[in-house]
């Protein structure tokens, strides 16, 4: 039988962290895109393309992940495509994290007073030139904290990755698990490398909270 | 052209109220249990000894900074080499709980430190003992204001108890597997069972903002 020494078991488990950090930054980055332009229509003055954002909102944030992952992964299959488990997981984690984002934001731009749209209304900007100039610079300063928190939410979102098979930091820490027989270690080492990842996300952005409301 | 069959899927119903039954039961319990924890916890973190303060801390970052899924095979796979041999199901409690009661710790905790003053004076000056001022005083408010979070919180939880399915708890999602590994039906099975689940999110809150002015903190 092979023996695995302590390191073996760290270096295999920060390789895998890796990919957890890789496909938490396609996650954020494609999210944040998609979650800006779902802002954008989210205050547009269409009928209805406002709600349909809201819906898509409640959709994602009032259903579990996993059955988020389980219906993009078979879903893509049913279209004929034969997608890996890391294809899967990006597009589902880059739709979730849009979802949340839009959401998040919205809460920041609601917070910018109402006499700021007036006022570049009477100035006849266009609703994307009152977005780009007028309101998201002053609704970035609120956000940025609550961004940066929700960061730490997509990398915790990644561990269900491991469930469609996509081997990531708790994919790996299972095969350890299963590989040495001791779960207690693998699952502490895993949990540890998380909180390493996710600690000084969650600090980091306090301190922003704090810095912006003192 | 993809034709669905979601028939197959809705003949195996007793197997989804089974799995509906666990989820709103393992989520019943932990609700309760786990605001009770981020109660007590709150409460330690702003009137507790210095290293009480610390443990709950520490316990509260801990939790937060790590996924469910890692917390639940810690607690499951892990534990019983420390001698902790639990069923699924407690497992699934336990983890449930701990995790809820971290996030329910900040959360209360925002509550209480929005007391006014004035209402602690008013409290000390009719001669109420510490407990009575936190139970009859400071609390009933601070719980009111933070509700809506807190029910957001408890509406995570129930979803994240998706994740119990992997240590094979018979719940809603691992009805979904079963169901999709028996009729071969995949993306429908997942379609209906996350349908469920998003009605039950809704109707879950509907319950917890009704339920919260009345019983909880009344303002009788």
């Amino acid at each position: 039988m092979v023996q695995f020494s302590l390191w073996d078991i760290f270096t295999f488990l920060l390789g895998a962290l890796r990919w957890t950090a890789a496909l938490s930054l396609i996650a954020f980055i494609g999210g944040g895109l998609a979650g800006m332009g779902l802002l954008m229509l989210r205050f547009t003055k269409l009928r209805g393309v406002g709600t349909a954002v809201a819906w898509y909102v409640q959709i994602f944030q009032g259903t579990p992940l996993l059955m988020q992952l389980f219906l993009v992964y078979f879903g893509l299959a049913l279209l004929g495509m034969d997608a890996s488990p890391l294809v899967a997981a990006a597009i589902c984690l880059t739709l979730y994290a849009s979802a949340y984002l839009t959401e998040i934001w919205r809460g920041c731009v609601n917070a910018i007073p109402k006499g700021q749209w007036e006022a570049s209304t009477s100035l006849a900007l266009t609703y994307p030139q009152q977005m780009r100039y007028v309101i998201l610079p002053q609704a970035l300063r609120v956000g940025i904290a609550p961004t940066v928190g929700f960061l730490v939410q997509i990398i915790k979102g990644t561990a269900l990755a491991s469930v469609i098979g996509f081997v990531e930091l708790t994919k790996a820490g299972q095969m350890i698990s299963n590989a040495t027989y001791q779960p207690f270690l693998a699952y502490t080492f895993v949990g540890l490398l998380y909180f390493a990842l996710c600690f000084p996300l969650s600090w980091w952005s306090q301190r922003l909270e704090n810095r912006r409301l003192a | 052209m993809i034709e669905f069959n979601f028939v197959t899927v809705l003949e195996q119903w007793p197997m989804l109220l089974r799995g509906l039954g666990l989820t709103v039961t393992l989520t019943a319990i932990s609700a309760v249990l786990g605001a009770l924890l981020g109660t007590a916890c709150a409460w330690a973190r702003l009137h507790g000894g210095s290293v009480l303060k610390r443990v709950v801390g520490a316990y509260v970052e801990l939790v937060r900074n790590t996924p469910f899924i890692i917390q639940l095979f810690f607690i499951f796979f892990g534990l019983p080499s420390l001698g902790l041999r639990l069923s699924v199901e407690v497992a699934c409690v336990l983890a449930m709980v701990f995790n809820l009661g971290a996030y329910a710790c900040e959360i209360v905790r925002a509550g209480l430190q929005t007391t006014p003053r004035g209402q602690l004076e008013a409290a000390m000056s009719l001669a109420l003992t510490p407990w009575q001022t936190f139970s009859r005083v400071v609390l009933p408010p601070a719980l009111a204001r933070i509700w809506p979070a807190l029910v957001s919180q408890i509406i995570i939880v129930m979803l994240g108890s998706a994740v119990c399915g992997q240590i094979s708890a018979e719940e809603l999602s691992q009805a979904a597997n079963l169901i999709s590994s028996r009729t071969f039906r995949s993306f429908e099975s997942y379609i209906i069972v996350t349908a469920i689940y998003l009605l039950l999110a809704i109707a879950l809150r509907q319950l917890l903002y009704w339920v919260g002015p009345r019983f909880i903190f009344s303002s009788r």
